[in-house]
């Protein structure tokens, strides 16, 4: 067994050996660094396409005579400040954007919204899709349902509702209280829920009732 | 004029314009000098390090409007490395103590703590005023302190600051009794606000003429908001995403089609093309508006809704408007003065849709053209002749090749003619950033004919030290110089040493200053302050070294400034100050 496990990682090796692709032997591709020349740039808004008429082509072959290290980043060039490149790098992760490293769950309209659903306690989790609810109390509603199999039973046998606490995580990675924004709103940067129990939710659960 | 009385005197003071008039003034006598400082409202520090907090307070007791600006100009390309200084506590820490008057705060590239901010609100019962541009330090912990105490706020202007999100609390630190705001700017804070606060906020501020919200603000909270603010004259919008419906789209047309006052408009945050049409009411109105930060509208988005906009004066802009659209903006928007195209792809030499054809055409149709930054591909001589000869009003003028050196694209040769026919015809010229391909030539012309320059800005420039010596010796208006890359040495930096004294900086990077250069400078010059910053290995081993091999290392990054205040005791380990 073990000689065939080995002998299939050697054929693996070999594959990548004879594998066809552009580069100098022994050279690895690297997505981010190969030297490329100038292109549109991939703006976050997807189906971007060539906005310049045939006059421009030339200029463009121009361009793509430009160094082989056009893709390079150099310290402080362009002279851009960097509020304003932080903000395109917040633009492009509320689009839909194949490259994105983070998981979003920010899908295209008419895809479904499933995000994860976590209850603190509970042995796992659900995924729910938050297109399917028209607003807040809905949402609380659909939520209970789902988790009441975990609050009930021989446990706890007296479930006040005031004792959970809807949140959800932020597109920033903040844990924030369901409910302060608008529905729709929400939606667009709710990447997670957590219902939370006990001492930790104590209270929070009550205020909002919607 | 000794015979008057003081009042008198002062009255008279009183309608000096600037800054600079006043402290003319206030060297002609030690009488004029009593008066002119006691009577002083407004105070300008062009660098917080020129001059200690505690003394400005104690010349200016009564000053009410204090003005403070701390790191270098290069500081927002990330050049400047992180913890290098520009604290806001100690100029706040004085004025809390000496000048309890003090009603306007504003702040620019400086580091600002939530601590500070607290002390701020507290310690000024009549504050009013505090603008912070492109600072850092501080959350919204310490707005909420601002928004808590500061019972007579008038104006709260965010622009560009690296705020910590710690919740939508801040917002809601807003007293019910407060109903003075005219200015809200909160654009740069990242996280959520809540809505019925800010609803609530704006239904019981009467004055409000500008209002800048974030990104989170949805386009149903801005129609409600726009229903409460018929006066408004500012506006930056929340998002403008297409995950709304249509009807609260009409809503907000209905409601922004009431602000007959309105002039100026930004934000577009995560702006669908969808949404554009809604907007179209307003344009007619409009003299400012600013794209720049919208990615997602192309070309013919931007354009339908420029060329509906005649009475622009201000337009700032991504670089997808593409060459046709600035020839649309140059035949629509005729009293343009102001213009700012920026990259949309942030690498070295990165495609630009926008060449000199484009800014050949703005120069064509807007005469008026007075201040231009401008990122693009490339550029030819031609062009900016042309250009200089149909704009010759310029005041500010940058331009910025996305890829250093890069030679006129026709031609292949270097810029200097280009630049050249800039600072001839633009007499008035006070601000130059230069790029592209340049040798000494394009100095001599800027030392020659830029008389009024008072700020230049250099990168991958010149051939040697004679160039920076042009300048040196020609602009003697010059307040303000920053270089990077360029091969400028100790000769030039020791050519004209006097010239330091008159000027607010000097900044260069990745040039050919030694340490040597930088000590002969320093004690040639007692009176600035020469800092010079190496990051790959500290002072230690500058120290550790016995030959003349350290001496003529070349210093990294190099900070010259006049000071009153000697050198500064909250410098990092990375500065040495010679």
């Amino acid at each position: 067994m073990e000689v065939a496990a080995a002998s299939y990682v050697a054929d693996v090796d070999n594959f990548k050996a004879t594998e066809l692709r552009l580069g100098l032997p022994g050279t690895e591709e690297e997505p981010q660094k190969t030297a490329v020349v100038p292109t549109p740039p991939s703006t976050p808004r997807g189906k971007k396409r060539d906005v310049s008429g045939p006059e421009d082509a030339a200029k463009k072959r121009d361009g793509e005579a430009a160094p082989l290290a056009a893709k390079v980043q150099m310290v402080g060039w362009p002279p851009v400040r960097s509020y304003r490149k932080s903000c395109f790098q917040q633009a492009s992760s509320t689009k839909s954007k194949p490259a994105a490293p983070e998981e979003t769950t920010t899908a295209a309209a008419g895809n479904g919204l499933f995000v994860k659903v976590s209850m603190d306690g509970a042995p796992y989790l659900r995924k729910i899709d938050l297109k399917m609810y028209k607003g807040y109390r809905e949402l609380r509603e659909a939520l209970e349902a789902m988790f009441l199999c975990f609050s009930g039973g021989a446990d706890a046998p007296d479930v006040n509702p005031s004792d959970f606490a809807v949140t959800y995580e932020d597109k920033d990675g903040d844990l924030m209280l369901v409910g302060d924004v608008p529905f729709d709103m929400f939606i667009s940067t709710c990447k997670r829920l957590r219902i939370m129990k006990g001492s930790e939710a104590r209270g929070l659960g009550s205020v909002k009732n919607n | 004029m000794t015979y008057f009385p003081e009042e008198v005197v002062e009255h008279i003071f009183s309608f000096l314009p600037s800054h600079s008039d006043r402290n003319t003034v206030s060297l002609v006598c030690k009488v004029w000098y009593q008066i002119e400082r006691l009577s002083r409202r407004a105070v300008f520090v062009g660098n917080c390090y020129a001059v200690r907090p505690e003394h400005v307070v104690l010349r200016f007791p009564n000053v009410r409007a204090l003005t403070v600006k701390g790191k270098p100009h290069f500081a927002d390309f990330n050049l400047v490395p992180p913890d290098w200084g520009g604290y806001a506590g100690p100029w706040i820490e004085a004025a809390a103590r000496g000048c309890v008057g003090l009603e306007e705060l504003r702040m620019k590239r400086m580091v600002v703590s939530d601590e500070s901010l607290e002390l701020l609100a507290r310690s000024f019962p009549r504050f009013k005023v505090l603008v912070l541009i492109s600072c850092e330090g501080f959350s919204t912990d310490g707005l909420a302190a601002i928004a808590s105490h500061c019972k007579l706020l008038r104006e709260l202007d965010l622009q560009e600051n690296d705020v910590e999100d710690r919740g939508p609390r801040w917002l809601s630190c807003f007293p019910d009794s407060c109903t003075s705001l005219v200015s809200l700017n909160f654009a740069c804070i990242k996280g959520e606000v809540n809505s019925g606060s800010l609803e609530r906020l704006v239904a019981r501020s009467p004055n409000l003429r500008s209002l800048r919200l974030n990104r989170s603000v949805s386009v149903d909270t801005l129609s409600k908001i726009l229903v409460r603010t018929p006066n408004l004259q500012d506006l930056g919008t929340g998002n403008l995403t297409d995950e709304f419906q249509i009807e609260s789209y009409f809503r907000l047309t209905n409601a922004l089609e009431k602000c007959k006052m309105l002039r100026s408009l930004s934000g577009f945050w995560d702006a669908s093309p969808v949404c554009v049409p809604f907007i179209y009411p307003l344009c007619h109105q409009l003299t400012g508006l600013n794209l720049s930060y919208t990615p997602t509208l192309d070309a013919s988005d931007l354009t339908k809704m420029i060329s509906r906009c005649a009475k622009l004066q201000r337009l700032w802009v991504l670089d997808c408007i593409s060459d046709k659209g600035l020839q649309v903006v140059a035949s629509s928007c005729k009293d343009l003065q102001e213009l700012r195209v920026f990259p949309s792809d942030f690498y070295v030499a990165g495609y630009s849709a926008v060449t000199e054809t484009g800014l050949v055409a703005i120069s064509s149709g807007c005469p008026k053209l007075s201040s231009l930054l401008y990122f693009c591909h490339q550029m030819t001589n031609d062009a900016l002749i042309t250009i200089s000869k149909n704009c010759p009003n310029f005041i500010r003028f940058r331009l910025c090749i996305l890829e250093p050196k890069k030679p006129d694209a026709m031609t292949n040769q270097p810029l200097d003619e280009g630049f050249g026919a800039i600072v001839r015809e633009s007499k008035g010229l006070r601000r130059l950033s230069i790029s592209g391909l340049l040798t000494d030539k394009v100095f001599m012309y800027i030392g020659k004919y830029a008389k009024h320059l008072e700020m230049l800005s250099i990168a991958f420039a010149g051939d040697s030290d004679k160039g920076m010596m042009h300048v040196m010796n020609g602009c003697k208006n010059l307040r303000k110089l920053e270089i990077r890359d360029s091969p400028f040495g100790d000769v030039a930096l020791l050519g004209n040493v006097a010239n330091y004294e008159t000027m607010r900086s000097l900044w260069m990077s990745s040039c050919n200053v030694t340490l040597k250069g930088c000590q002969v400078l320093a004690s040639k010059m007692p009176m600035l302050n020469v800092e010079i910053m190496n990051e790959l290995d500290g002072s230690s081993e500058m120290e550790e070294n016995h030959g003349d091999l350290s001496n003529l290392s070349k210093v990294e990054k190099l900070y010259v400034y006049r000071t009153t205040a000697g050198a500064r005791d909250d410098a990092p380990n990375f500065v040495k100050i010679l």
